[in-house]
């Protein structure tokens, strides 16, 4: 019998149901996984007990004949949801120790569908950066190497970098996300695992520690499109303690998922051909357009003309909200405090927070605070707002050519660490293809097409209307099926 | 609108003084603004204290439904205009008693625009003050500095509590028109049921902008001083801000504008915050909340709800019930009174006039409230007793005199007025027989007295009566001893 931990979601779940195997067998061998790939660094936490005890409750369940929908199913947890009694520290200093007293409701939804967790993933700190080194634990490491014999230890992406290589590297079959400009599906491109974020207010945002709050959006990483699916089924949902969540029921997206798109027509969007794009990207690209064509979709171009101010507006957006958002963190009440000796209020903010935060979390602290100053304010945020509305207007006329959007989800492979540290440009520069549709609040996916030349996954992302996942979900189940992305790192750790 | 005559006799002339009000009213509901929170006051400190009040990570505000429609209501009763449309912003700031490190508010879509309430200072003419805006905001937690030597604490029962900013126009130009403003809108707000303008608790509290001019000459810097808890020191604080600036001006010097307390221990106000410390508040849209819209079925309910307000209450007693002018104020200042009175009214039914009725509350039941130190609310004698005493006095069992008596004795006692009247015997008499054989007994003891009346010296006849009442122990119907008094004098 091939390893527990070679299994998906739909697979353990119906080998539970079955009777194949049991839902503490499953638990056992990924804890003892985990446990042996710490050199990744994918975990802050690991939390082993909890699996242990979902997977004895589903065994009793099983037996009980009431099994839930996701029964005996152990998953990774990012760390920037708040979980009761289990640390959650959004990878950063200021929330070191910080062990909430609660529970987000995407984490307890996900326990009520009968999940285990096995751990707290690593991420970027308070999932700001897009290769994992700005967490204050220190970066994971990408299960994936290049093919060119060196060891260069790669980024897994970020900020959901954790659960990326977790999920890439059979450490946990699932894994929560957050994606605020595109957080689960750049990671998820870097890693060869599917990524997807669903319309802003799918998911609720209450007890997720805040980056950007008109932007974040909690999401479900794993190995194919199926257990996507079935794990976004489990996180979303209306909570009236959200006041931006959406009070619409969840469609059952498993029960839909049909490769099948005939009568479909696919956009491609020609302002993301970017100048300096790797040739096998663009490849790739054509080759997913002929594939989706191939499950009976028409290919159509679209035009999206402000796509070139999305960053730009984005990178005034997200820090305006988090210089806000992360105001909190003042070592009054929780978390850090750096009190020096005969200190006032004043000095105790200074410290903690010069303390607490790492530098690209103070950078955007910073950009944000400016940006929002009197007499700056008009020119970067009332300015980047409106582009938010152009940007949302692109994509409302675009559905009238289309039904989706096809483009590629990061306009390169897996870096090294260290690469592009130094230079924040070139990090932001990753989010160029995903941000539009963070901006308009659109469901949008990754699933590997292919590798590339050095042996590393590359992406492809689809963008849906609002509301509309089925069909993102259905064009990526398309896409794998064509794809047969079968690739996996070794495991040399 | 009309001029006010206040002035500021400076050494160099006349200075008016123009004054603005942002008063701060605590919205009453059981929970806070944005989260499930208990609102009670004086809990112990961090008792009235939710996750979202204290800002812990990840969590939410949601807007609580009873706040706005408190806000929306009030709005109503000042006849503004309700936003369909508005939004939360936030401010942003540093300090110990904000757990977010912003208030939500609403800078730049407040949820209700222009209004107007009328007022009548104690001495000047009745006015309408402009209302700009009302937003409702969060409030702060508190500082406790008397807990430990170097250590300052922080309570957080008020954090989040709701709040309305209820802003006027600088349309006031006495301490006189500001004094009668606020006690206009707290009568307002305690009709409406929006707020119970306690400012001993700090439920209702004035920023007041202050600022002097020479008459008719354009609007000067202006300072605020904050906080300000009572009508009293409202009127002081401007009457000291005005005399300071005048006085500055005068000198040569220059108004800077900035952020003043008052003292009301020394009647003064002083600096605060100069304009050079002035917080940059980095206001924007909250991305945590929708923007806030009304529809129609909600602003229905809201007006439906809404109770008959002081000056449409005020203009029915005075033109409808035939109420004096005078007494029609005085009973519908307050909401209590007004309430107490209508239910006398209720109770009286047809057997007594509003008038008399209105008389009676105004100066016998409020003397002895005033004599006793109790509020109308706790008084003694409830409404419907007080309509039954009124009732024996209109068919006649009473006279004014005994009915005083026993209102006496329903205050020490509590009991009902016809009990009262049956076990002491208090009812009035009119049996000319009885009356007659004391007036006979009167007059035959003051014969000397009886001669000088006949003689001319009619002011006596007042003597007669009250000798004659004094000796039936006032239970004399008095019409009658006047009629036998007269036929026995001839």
């Amino acid at each position: 019998m091939a390893a527990l931990t070679d299994l998906g979601i739909a697979a353990i779940r119906d080998g539970v149901r079955d009777g194949a195997f049991t839902a503490r067998e499953v638990a056992e061998q990924f804890v003892a996984r985990v446990a042996a790939a710490r050199p990744l660094n994918a975990f802050i936490t690991e939390t082993p007990e909890h699996a242990l005890a979902a997977a004895d409750a589903a065994d009793k369940a099983r037996a009980a004949g009431t099994l839930a929908p996701l029964s005996g199913v152990p998953i990774g947890m990012k760390d920037l949801f708040c979980t009761a009694g289990v640390r959650s520290t959004a990878a950063s200093a200021m929330l070191g120790d910080f062990v909430p007293p609660y529970e987000s409701t995407v984490s307890e939804k996900l326990w009520a569908a009968g999940a285990g967790m096995l751990g707290k993933l690593n991420l970027d700190q308070f999932a700001m950066g897009s290769s994992n080194e700005t967490s204050a634990f220190g970066n994971v490491v990408s299960p994936w190497r290049r093919n060119d014999g060196g060891n260069a230890a790669l980024t897994p992406g970020g900020s959901s970098g954790g659960s990326a290589a977790a999920v890439a590297a059979r450490l946990c079959p699932a894994a929560t996300g957050t994606d605020t400009g595109g957080s689960i599906r750049q990671p998820a491109a870097f890693t060869g695992i599917s990524g997807i974020k669903p319309t802003y207010g799918r998911c609720s945002r209450w007890g997720i520690v805040a980056f950007a709050s008109s932007l974040d959006q909690a999401g479900a990483m794993a190995r194919d499109v199926r257990d996507c699916a079935l794990m976004l089924q489990a996180m979303s949902g209306f909570d009236p303690k959200d006041a931006t969540s959406l009070d619409l029921p969840v469609p059952d997206w498993e029960a839909g998922l049909s490769a099948d798109l005939r009568g479909k027509r696919v956009g491609i969007p020609r302002e993301y051909r970017v100048d300096d794009m790797p040739a096998e990207i663009d490849a790739l690209w054509r080759q997913g357009a002929a594939w989706l064509k191939d499950a009976g979709a028409e290919v159509v171009e679209v035009s999206l003309p402000h796509t070139r101010y999305a960053l730009p507006a984005y990178y005034i957006v997200a820090p305006a909200e988090a210089s806000s958002n992360l105001a909190r963190y003042d070592g009054v009440r929780y978390g850090l405090r750096d009190l020096p000796e005969g200190a006032g209020l004043q000095d105790m903010y200074a410290a903690t927070r010069a303390a607490g935060f790492g530098a690209e979390v103070k950078r955007r602290i910073l950009i944000g605070t400016y940006v929002l100053s009197a007499g700056f304010y008009d020119a970067y945020y009332t300015q980047a707002q409106k582009i938010r509305a152009l940007i949302a207007r692109d994509f409302e006329q675009a559905w009238a050519s289309c039904d989706l959007l096809l483009t590629p989800t990061a306009p390169s492979a897996a870096f090294a660490l260290g690469e592009r540290s130094a230079d924040p440009i070139a990090m932001y520069l990753n989010d160029v293809f995903t941000v539009p549709s963070s901006l308009a609040g659109l469901p949008a996916m990754s699933v590997p097409g292919g590798l590339d030349g050095q042996g590393l996954p590359l992406g492809l992302q689809l963008i849906g209307r609002p509301l509309d996942e089925q069909t993102v979900l259905n064009a990526g189940l398309a896409i794998e099926a064509r794809a047969g992305f079968g690739e996996r790192p070794s495991d040399w750790w | 609108m009309t001029t006010s005559s206040y002035r500021i006799q400076g050494a160099t002339g006349e200075w008016e003084v123009v004054i603005g009000l942002e008063v701060h009213a605590q919205i009453t509901s059981n929970a806070k603004l944005f989260s499930g929170a208990a609102t009670a006051f004086g809990a112990e400190p961090n008792t009235q204290v939710s996750l979202v009040d204290a800002a812990m990570p990840g969590m939410l505000p949601v807007p609580n439904r009873e706040c706005i429609r408190q806000a929306v209501r009030t709005g109503m009763a000042i006849e503004a205009e309700i936003n369909r449309w508005s939004r939360f912003d936030r401010k942003n700031y540093f300090y110990a008693d904000l757990p977010q490190g912003y208030q939500i508010s609403q800078l730049y879509h407040p949820l209700v625009g222009e209004g107007s309430i009328a007022i009548e200072p104690a001495e000047g003419e009745e006015k309408v003050v402009g209302i700009e805006r009302i937003h409702v905001e969060q409030d702060a937690g508190k500082l406790m500095h008397d807990q430990h030597p170097t250590r300052s604490y922080v309570d957080l029962n008020r954090s989040g509590v709701a709040l309305m900013e209820i802003v006027s126009r600088p349309d006031m130009r006495s301490p006189a028109e500001a004094g009668a403003y606020v006690r206009k809108l707290r009568s307002i707000l305690r009709y409406v049921g929006s707020c119970d303008g306690n400012m001993e608790e700090g439920s209702m509290r004035a920023d007041v902008n202050v600022s002097v001019r020479r008459p008719g000459e354009e609007f000067g810097t202006r300072t605020e001083t904050k906080n300000v808890n009572s009508v009293r020191f409202v009127m002081a604080a401007i009457e000291h801000e005005a005399r300071r600036q005048v006085d500055v001006l005068e000198s040569g010097g220059r108004i800077v504008q900035e952020t003043r307390l008052f003292d009301p221990d020394r009647g003064e106000t002083r600096s605060m915050r100069s304009k050079e410390d002035a917080h940059d508040y980095r206001y924007f849209p909250d991305p945590d909340l929708l923007p806030l819209e009304l529809d129609e079925a909600f602003i229905a309910e809201c007006r439906a709800s809404l109770p008959e307000l002081p000056d449409t209450k005020r203009a029915r007693y005075r033109d409808v019930l035939g109420i004096t002018a005078y007494n029609a104020a005085v009973l519908t200042a307050e909401v209590e009174t007004a309430r107490w009175f209508e239910r006398l009214l209720a109770a009286c039914g047809d057997r007594v006039t509003p008038k008399a009725a209105s008389n009676w509350v105004i100066s016998d039941l409020f003397g002895a409230l005033h004599r006793i130190g109790k509020d109308i609310d706790a008084s003694p004698v409830g409404p419907e007793q007080g309509a039954e005493l009124l009732a024996l006095v209109a068919d006649g069992t009473l006279s004014g005199t005994l009915a005083k008596q026993v209102f006496e004795i329903m205050l020490e006692t509590g009991d009902d007025p016809a009990k009262i009247v049956a076990e002491r015997g208090m009812k009035q008499t009119s049996d000319t027989g009885a009356i007659d054989a004391v007036i006979a007994d009167v007059l035959t003891a003051n014969a000397d007295k009886v001669a000088q009346y006949r003689d001319g010296k009619e002011a006596l006849f007042g003597f007669f009566v009250g000798q004659t009442m004094k000796a039936m122990a006032g239970k004399a119907n008095p019409q009658v001893v006047n009629a036998q008094l007269k036929k026995a004098l001839g």
